[in-house]
């Protein structure tokens, strides 16, 4: 009986379906694109309201529309629909991908232009408006140590959290933890700095600095641990929780402690996901321009003492040299973004192929 | 080596919801003992208490006795992970590590449980695996992922894992549940072997399978959805299914209910 939905109208339930229908030939739909596209520029030229973005979009309107009659005319409904749909899925696909691969040209083709040694090699220290020299080495100093530090305080505490959360957590406490946390994930980046300018610059670091409170590079990590630790104990508690129980079971069964499974099976077990969750924070760190511009200072010189002084960071770097003056900024600006994108490439990479080369080691 | 197992009216419970009530019975050393009885009758639950398996759940807990050998495992002062390196458990679906290679899997309970030494460990695991009759299909790939064996003999590789740290107890759930028959035999065969060393009490759904492997045979029953499940018969194997003596007991192995 089910036989009844599917198959053409002309067949009686309980009679056995065609099995071989009419199929609209490849020439067919690639004959519907060049005509809905001629069309669309007839309509589009003819009647003169826009230029070649409102031809595309509306030569693909048109393609759905003479795809589908066309389909339901040969092939039937059914086929008609599937072959629409499919259609459409395929175009959202493209649409997805063409900011992002305009964002890469953008970047790759404005960044070229100053990735140079100079750019690595040097500061902007004593670079005036005038000189189209200058670079971003304090920059990348900058944005190494602090996304560095930041990551060597969130990664063992985010885990350690997570751990507790899937593994130990009961009850109410567990569940307020968790809470928090997706409250966590919410603040907004200025906050985080506000929140650290106003505690760590104004109310301690005067004990390590004779009194007077100072900028620093340490700052900055612990504005972007606020920011990173969510995210990585929710993508860790998602990906221990993806480890099935059974697994944690002959562990126990084989006599193993409970800390000793969530170390050396649970762990190991989640650790590409826990890795890809880590690298994601790590990527968004990076890239934060506000907490750095509040309790780092920024600064022009190369510093690369994380806790006295003020330290820049790539991110913000792009964000200075974007509204600066000089005719020679803009290209700073560009290669530094494409500098702070690749930088975040590499480590990600980096990161995966440690997380794969570690499954079968000894 | 191989322990006896004494259970006074068990009952456990999930939470608020009581799934075995009252058990007792006598395992006697060196035996294979089957528990049979239709779906969720808590057979498993049972077998799953005699090693403080059952607790791991949250809400879970026991009420009762049960000694080994005279010492009652739910003491207080029982340190729980040295009963379960004392009384080994096979799970109904193989689950080797999967991060670890087949060699590791093998040594895993004892390496984590502080062995060091790599000769140890290579003994160890060449004694489990021939146990297991593993040995001949794996030795010349011990460093291969575990995972990547097929279904029966990932669960050989489990057993040979249970039985590398030398338990006296091992505690099959439904082992054959997931396997073709050529796989079953194998570990059936493997049971007869074992039972020489170790005490074997296993879960099962297939009736010739517990009359061909078991000695004693415990029989375990509901009334109905939701009341908690008891023990109906227990007694020799030849007896149980030739000649039992409760009508329930026979209804079931001859197929008539459940």
């Amino acid at each position: 009986m089910t036989t009844t939905t599917t198959a053409p109208p002309s067949t009686a339930p309980g009679q056995s379906p065609q099995l071989r229908t009419r199929r609209l030939p490849v020439v067919a739909s690639l004959g519907i694109a060049v005509a809905a596209v001629v069309l669309s520029a007839a309509v589009v030229y003819g009647a003169g309201i826009g230029g070649t973005a409102l031809v595309v979009a509306l030569a693909v309107v048109f393609y759905l529309v003479g795809l589908f009659l066309a389909s339901n005319a040969v092939e039937g409904r059914r086929q008609a629909r599937n072959r629409t749909w499919s259609a459409l899925i395929h175009s959202a696909f493209v649409l997805a991908l063409l900011p992002l691969a305009s964002v890469t040209w953008t970047l790759v083709s404005k960044g070229i232009e100053r990735l140079d040694g100079n750019f690595f090699g040097t500061s902007m220290n004593n670079i005036g408006a005038r000189d189209p020299n200058g670079g971003a080495y304090h920059a990348i100093i900058g944005t190494l140590e602090q996304v560095g530090v930041a990551t060597l305080i969130t990664v063992p505490l985010g885990i350690a959290c997570a751990i507790y959360i899937v593994e130990y957590g009961r009850g109410r406490f567990a569940f307020t933890i968790r809470f928090f946390v997706d409250v966590m994930t919410g603040i907004p980046s200025i906050v985080a700095g506000l929140f650290v300018l106003a505690f760590w610059i104004l109310i301690v670091s005067p004990y390590f600095n004779d009194g007077r409170p100072g900028y620093s590079g340490f700052a900055a990590s612990l504005a972007l641990s606020v920011l990173m630790l969510p995210t990585i104990v929710r993508s860790t508690e998602e990906m221990l929780r993806l480890v099935p129980a059974p697994l944690r079971e002959g562990a126990y069964a084989l006599g193993i402690p409970k800390w000793k499974t969530i170390l050396r099976i649970v762990l190991p077990t989640a650790l590409p996901g826990i890795v890809t969750g880590v690298m994601l924070a790590v990527a968004r760190a990076a890239g934060e321009t506000a907490p750095v511009l509040l309790v780092a200072g920024g600064g022009a010189a190369i510093n690369f003492n994380p806790f006295e002084n003020n330290q820049s960071s790539l991110a913000l770097y792009v964000y200075q040299q974007a509204g600066d003056a000089s005719r020679y900024a803009p290209a700073r600006a560009w290669a530094a973004a494409l500098t702070l994108v690749a930088l975040v490439l590499i480590l990600t990479i980096a990161a995966k192929l440690l997380a794969r080369r570690n499954r079968f080691s000894r | 080596m191989a322990k006896r197992i004494d259970a006074t009216s068990v009952t456990a419970y999930y939470g608020s919801f009581k799934a075995i009530e009252d058990i007792n019975l006598t395992v006697e050393p060196k035996t294979v003992t089957a528990l049979i009885g239709p779906s969720g009758c808590g057979k498993s639950t049972f077998l799953r208490t005699i090693n403080r398996m059952h607790e791991v759940l949250p809400g879970a807990r026991v009420d009762g006795k049960l000694t080994i050998d005279d010492q009652n495992i739910y003491e207080r002062d029982v340190d729980v992970t040295a009963v379960r390196r004392m009384i080994g458990m096979v799970f109904q679906r193989p689950n080797p590590f999967p991060t670890m290679s087949i060699f590791d899997n093998v040594v895993a309970g004892l390496r984590l449980n502080g062995v060091r030494r790599k000769s140890v460990l290579e003994d160890a695991a060449e004694r489990a695996l021939r146990s297991a009759n593993l040995w001949d299909e794996v030795k010349d790939r011990l460093g291969k992922p575990g995972a990547g064996l097929s279904g029966g003999q990932q669960q050989r590789l489990c057993i040979a894992r249970t039985i590398a740290v030398e338990p006296q107890v091992v505690l099959m759930d439904e082992p054959c549940s997931a396997l073709d028959p050529i796989s079953t035999l194998a570990i059936e065969d493997l049971m007869f072997k074992l039972k020489d060393r170790y005490t074997i009490i296993i879960v099962t759904h297939n009736m010739q399978q517990a009359a061909r492997v078991s000695d004693r045979t415990a029989f375990f029953s509901i009334e109905q959805t939701g009341d908690p499940g008891r023990l109906i018969e227990y007694d020799d194997t030849q007896k149980i299914f030739s000649n039992p003596n409760v009508k329930k007991t026979e209804d079931y192995i001859t197929g008539r209910f459940g």
